[in-house]
């Protein structure tokens, strides 16, 4: 064995020599090849590659569908195909329809399968491989703090997608990354005074909370909103994911004295705990002389399309509908449904926007270099792009605009029009201070260019 | 009191779809010694034989409108349910019970299913290496969800129970209590039911028929039962049939208590796994057992009142469960000797 | 048994052979479009994983269902070594083995008083325990859905709070993250540091490992899984050697977590989730189970698929068969998509079926029926008795 041994050292060491040998005359360090400017994955061609991070397996993989989507249809608006879609009614006008900063845009795809390190794994091969300077999409908290930390440590922008956790921009917030979807604080924001005009000051409310940390931060915003309202919180109760039957959760509800019940689960877990709130019995009940009430504070219209008829009358919160009545909701409806042949999902605008949020960034700083984009996207303010003016905060890059409070429709059209608008909640109303406690502990830190 | 009152009926209703789910396995896994990776895939084939007939009833007659669009610009489509058109009022009965009738529907097609899949498949493994079944079964799971999934999407698909089923039963009052403090959906009554009567037939089957004399012996020995002429095999073929229908009528029932989507056998397939083997391999009544066990104590460890005690006691009750039993009793609650334990 | 077992006397050939495919792999897989450092180490980490796994599946035939769990545990050590000593990977990497250890002397301890599959669901309900727990309850610990990752506010001993950026996983100052760039054979080869420390260790493990096969103890192993009774018979009390083995390949999948946190300084739940566990036995048992090269060619191909079928989309496959007339083109299109993008796993369960149904025995059978195949001289005479004569 000692000759084995002597056998490998050697082998080692020639190994190496051989192939520094070899590798001598073309042998340079990173970043050197970036010829005029100093970023990672500086576009040297006449194309710019964007990187398209979704679930395209698992629970969510519908979602991530949807959001594909509407990257693929950005990238064609970007480059002149179509119909141009909401960069007609964008209010920056620095998008041409030719491209980035006189580059065509390309993409690549990946698969986050809803879980950090298959989501990291992803973009780091988008980012290592495919040269993508910039990351984008997303379905869950969780995936969304994990690839922003990468960006962050590799120097790439991240433009979140669907993620509402407080922590996105608060706690885990991060230089490189920038969220144009709302959060759990202003859910809570925005569902307060319309509960308190519907239900009354004098409720009861039990918490089923997925158990994570995304559940947690809006059973705490949503409880601290009502509770401003005067209503009561019974009980806080966490369930564990993918618990697939809840009924062990929801029969201690029935005698608990509380008249609201407030399920903090997304996804397939809010599927079934909702179906089986209203199997229980809970839309139909009366106590303490009241109407029992269950709220689903963050909606989405696949899980609508997943509970069914259960959603029927419940109030909850988006981020976007494509009923709003403005111009570029109205535009982007359109190019989607012509191109699909049904309306986009919040999730589809909100990704849609990103794209094309840094697009424009991009192109007013005339640069792809991250820090480049940060500058350009801080303190931002547009409209035209589905959600009444908004603004990119400089401070925690969130943007700002106004919330949609939504309850599932009574007598729905079609398939696609499951939720109702109930209130347009301006911006002022759900903006809070960058060092509210809910969103305290974080640091921006500095910008990476990843050279 | 109330509260324990309801957490025994979750526990007996959870417990009673444990037991079915393990009951399937547990002819495949316990008796024939195949590791059957597939068996939350024959669960959640079985809960899409719901959703496809509630589909094949919904089908729509689509006319495009003429003069009307969509809000999005395409030309808008006006659709009426063939079922309706044709049947009128028995069209929208049927839609309504489409899930019991699912089960009608769902026996043949699972036999099929259960007999293609052992005689094309698992039949060539009886004597290969445990990791061999385990590579295979996984494999055929993973076809038959992304085959599932291709069709169906990945979003739950929403299968209610029929209207006339979907109220509450006041238990409470029947036992002299307050109304309305112990009440339970009707449909959970159903599915318990059910579940009760598909496992005393299927102990029915195996104690009194001469089909179950067979395979019980064969089980036992099936060299010796097949030098006697009797075609060992081919009663294998219909247990693991057999199998797949109880797996099948589970998922039917489940339906609408969680709304199936393509990835609802896998969340399954580790639970029945505990389940039959906490139970004791080569037992059916262990399994059951350990299935009702199981249930009605992850429906205690639930309860806020015991959570408080010992934090996340509920998120690994089920486990803590299995390993305290398995410690204690080396094979299980009721498991045989010899079954799987090298 | 055959091939590896049969005896040690290609062992400097394979071992050699090994180390320079090893280190050579940003080369040799750069044609495959795998070449970029981030597969590179994951095929390595996941391989060490593997290799220990079969210490324990391989030899002693026990399959444990719950080996994530130390993975987890190892990459948890890691990120916490991280957090409150140094970026340096060598302590990290060091804990990460240790609490495995520890971790698996326990879970080992306890489960192997059972055999058969009572083994295997006891090792599952330890690794779905910490799993669930890790995710909810123990989110201090392990920062829960997130993952416990690396901050700026950290309390670190050496190297202190960091300023503006995050601080990257170094050994001995150099940064794990650096890459060098050469082009050879006109491709872009990526020589990344992170590879090179994970390739290191897994070179170890497989010569580790490789020892362990031509052990005594080795053999004892091997024992177990044929005959345990008979073992036991002679007076061998068997449960030692296969708490040995198992702490091994603990401290394995240990080792495996803590490169796993070392290349990527965040350390999620998921990875210690049944299905984690899962892919680990798939690894093995698709590759080979008890043959050296086995496990590291399942985790290859396992993690292949994952990371690079994923990533086609429609758009690419089309230009793909750009070459085809329109309608052909779709049908081609729609026909390959369907194994790719968000049909990877399709391939992969695909796979799984045809590698057990036609190569029993893993891909390494099928590697070796095809290096007889060619080499008509070299094959065993059982196989050449059985082939028609020419």
């Amino acid at each position: 064995m000692a000759k084995l041994i002597m056998n490998r050292r050697g082998l080692l060491k020639g190994g190496v020599a051989a192939g520094a040998g070899l590798a001598a005359p073309s042998f340079f360090v990173r970043p050197s090849w970036a010829q005029t400017e100093n970023y990672l994955n500086a576009p040297t061609g006449g194309t710019v590659t964007l990187g398209f991070n979704v679930p395209q397996t698992g629970p969510y993989a519908d979602e991530g569908a949807d959001e594909l989507r509407a990257y693929q249809l950005a990238v064609e608006h970007l480059n002149g195909e179509g119909d141009g879609g909401m960069l007609n009614t964008f209010s920056s006008k620095e998008l041409q329809g030719n491209g980035v900063n006189g580059k065509k845009v390309v993409f690549v795809t990946g698969d986050t399968q809803t879980k950090s390190d298959a989501a990291r794994a992803s973009a780091k091969r988008m980012i290592e491989k495919d040269g993508a300077i910039m990351i984008t999409g997303g379905s869950s908290s969780g995936v969304a703090v994990a690839v922003q930390g990468l960006c962050q440590e590799m120097g790439v922008i991240f433009m979140a997608g669907l993620t509402h956790s407080n922590d996105t921009t608060g706690k885990d917030k991060k230089a490189n990354g920038f969220r144009h979807f709302f959060d759990a604080y202003m859910s809570a924001a925005a569902l307060a005074p319309v509960l308190k005009e519907e239900y009354g000051t004098d409720r009861r409310a039990y918490h089923l909370t997925a158990d994570y940390t995304w559940g947690w931060t809006q059973e705490e915003s949503i409880a601290a909103a009502t509770e401003a309202l005067g209503w009561e919180t019974v009980a806080k109760v966490r369930t564990p994911l993918g618990a697939a039957d809840y009924s062990q959760y929801l029969t201690p509800v029935i005698n608990s004295g509380a008249d609201v019940l407030v399920l903090n689960h997304y996804g397939r877990d809010m599927v079934n705990s909702l179906s089986q709130a209203v199997q229980f019995g809970m839309k139909s009940k009366q106590v303490n002389g009241k109407n029992f009430e269950i709220i689903v504070p963050l909606y989405s219209e696949l899980m609508a399309q997943g509970a069914g008829e259960a959603v029927k009358g419940i109030l909850g919160s988006a981020n976007w509908d494509w009923k709003l009545d403005n111009a570029g909701t109205a535009a982007f409806t359109k190019s989607f449904g012509q191109k699909y042949g049904f309306p986009p999902s919040q999730a589809a605008q909100t990704c849609y926007v990103q794209a094309l949020l840094y697009a424009d960034a991009a192109q007013r700083a005339g640069t792809f270099n991250p820090c480049g984009i940060v500058e350009a996207l801080e303190g931002f303010e547009f409209d035209g792009l589905g959600n009444g003016p908004t603004l990119y905060r400089a401070a925690d890059h969130q943007c700002f605009k106004s919330v949609l409070v939504v309850r599932g429709k009574e007598n729905p059209e079609n398939q696609y029009d499951l939720l109702e608008i109930v209130k347009v909640v301006p911006a002022e109303q759900v903006t809070y201070s960058p060092d509210n406690p809910m969103f305290a502990g974080g640091n921006l830190g500095t910008c990476n260019p990843g050279a | 009191m109330n509260a324990v009152l309801l957490q025994i009926l979750n526990g007996l209703d959870k417990g009673s779809a444990y037991a079915l789910i393990a009951l399937g396995l547990t002819l495949i896994f316990g008796t024939l010694g195949v590791v059957n990776f597939a068996h939350g895939a024959l669960f959640m084939l079985g809960a899409f034989t719901a959703v496809t007939l509630n589909h094949l009833l919904t089908l729509e007659k689509v006319v495009v409108s003429q003069t009307e669009t969509t809000a999005w610009g395409t030309p808008l489509e006006i659709r009426t349910p063939y079922a309706e058109q044709i049947f009128g009022d028995f069209g929208q009965f049927l839609i309504d019970y489409s899930v019991p009738i699912s089960i009608l529907i769902a026996i043949p097609v699972m036999v099929i299913i259960g007999i293609v899949m052992e005689r094309g498949l698992i039949r060539h493994f009886y004597h290969r290496p445990h990791a061999d079944q385990i590579l295979v079964t996984f494999g055929l799971a993973i076809v038959l969800q992304e085959i599932v999934k291709a069709w169906f999407g990945a979003n739950p698909i929403p299968t209610p129970a029929p209207e006339s089923l979907r109220g509450m039963i006041d238990v409470g009052a029947g036992l002299g209590l307050q109304p309305g403090s112990v009440i339970y959906p009707v449909w959970r009554f159903v599915n318990f039911g059910f579940s009760v009567v598909v496992i005393a037939a299927v102990f029915a089957l195996l104690r009194f028929t001469t089909f179950g004399m067979v395979v019980r012996a064969g089980m036992a020995d099936r060299e010796t039962v097949g030098l006697i002429g009797i075609d060992i095999d081919r009663y294998f073929t219909w247990m693991f049939a057999l199998a797949a229908v109880v797996a099948g009528c589970a998922g039917v029932m489940y339906a609408p208590i969680v709304s199936p989507d393509y990835h609802v056998g896998m969340e399954f397939l580790v639970l029945s796994f505990v389940v039959v083997v906490v139970g004791g391999m080569g037992s059916l009544t262990g399994a059951v057992a350990a299935g009702f066990l199981l249930g009605i104590l992850q429906s205690f460890a639930s309860m806020n009142e015991v959570k408080n005690l010992v934090p996340g006691i509920d998120q690994v009750i089920i486990y803590l469960v299995a390993v305290v039993v398995l410690l204690t009793r080396p094979r299980g609650l009721m498991g045989r000797a010899g079954i799987m334990e090298t | 048994m055959r091939g590896s077992s049969a005896s040690g006397r290609y062992d400097g050939l394979l071992f050699a052979g090994f180390a320079i495919a090893t280190l050579l792999a940003p080369l040799l897989l750069a044609p495959f479009g795998a070449g970029y450092p981030d597969l590179l180490q994951r095929f390595a980490i996941y391989g060490i994983f593997a290799i220990g796994f079969n210490i324990l599946f391989g030899l002693t035939g026990y399959l444990s269902f719950g080996h994530a769990a130390f993975l987890g545990v190892g990459s948890y050590a890691a990120v916490w070594m991280f957090k409150l000593l140094s970026m340096n990977v060598i302590p990290a990497i060091l804990l990460a083995v240790l609490a495995a250890g520890l971790f698996s002397l326990l879970v080992g301890f306890v489960s192997l008083r059972r055999s058969g599959i009572y083994f295997s669901i006891l090792t599952l309900a330890f690794a779905q325990m910490s799993y669930n727990l890790a995710y909810s309850v123990l989110t201090p610990i392990t920062n829960g859905e997130t993952g416990l990752k690396v901050e700026l506010s950290d309390p670190r001993i050496f190297g202190g709070p960091a300023g503006g950026g995050l601080p990257v996983p170094e050994i001995f100052g150099v940064d794990m993250h650096t890459t060098t760039d050469v082009a050879l054979f006109g491709f872009n080869l990526q020589l990344n540091v992170g590879f090179y420390v994970c390739a290191a260790f897994l070179i170890a493990a497989f010569y580790l490992s490789m020892r362990i096969f031509r052990s005594p103890f080795g053999m004892t192993l091997k024992a177990i899984k044929s005959n345990q009774n008979r073992l036991n018979y002679t007076g061998i009390n068997t449960r030692p050697y296969a708490l040995t083995a198992f702490v091994i390949s603990g401290m394995y999948a240990g080792l495996a977590g803590g490169l796993l946190a070392c290349t990527d300084p965040l350390a999620g739940a998921e990875r210690m989730q049944w299905t984690a566990s899962g892919e680990v036995v798939l690894m093995t048992i698709l590759g080979g189970a008890g043959t050296l090269f086995g496990p590291v060619l399942g985790a290859i191909v396992i993690k292949y698929a994952e990371n690079i079928f994923s990533s086609f989309n429609k758009a690419e496959i089309s230009s793909f068969y750009s070459f085809l007339p329109d309608g052909l083109r779709d049908a081609m299109t729609s026909m390959t998509a369907a194994f790719v993008g968000d049909g990877w796993q399709l391939t992969l369960g695909v796979l799984f079926m045809l590698a057990v149904i036609f190569l029993p025995g893993g891909l390494m059978e099928g590697l070796r029926r095809l290096a007889f195949w060619r080499r008509p001289g070299g094959e065993p005479e059982e196989t050449a008795a059985r082939r028609p004569a020419e």
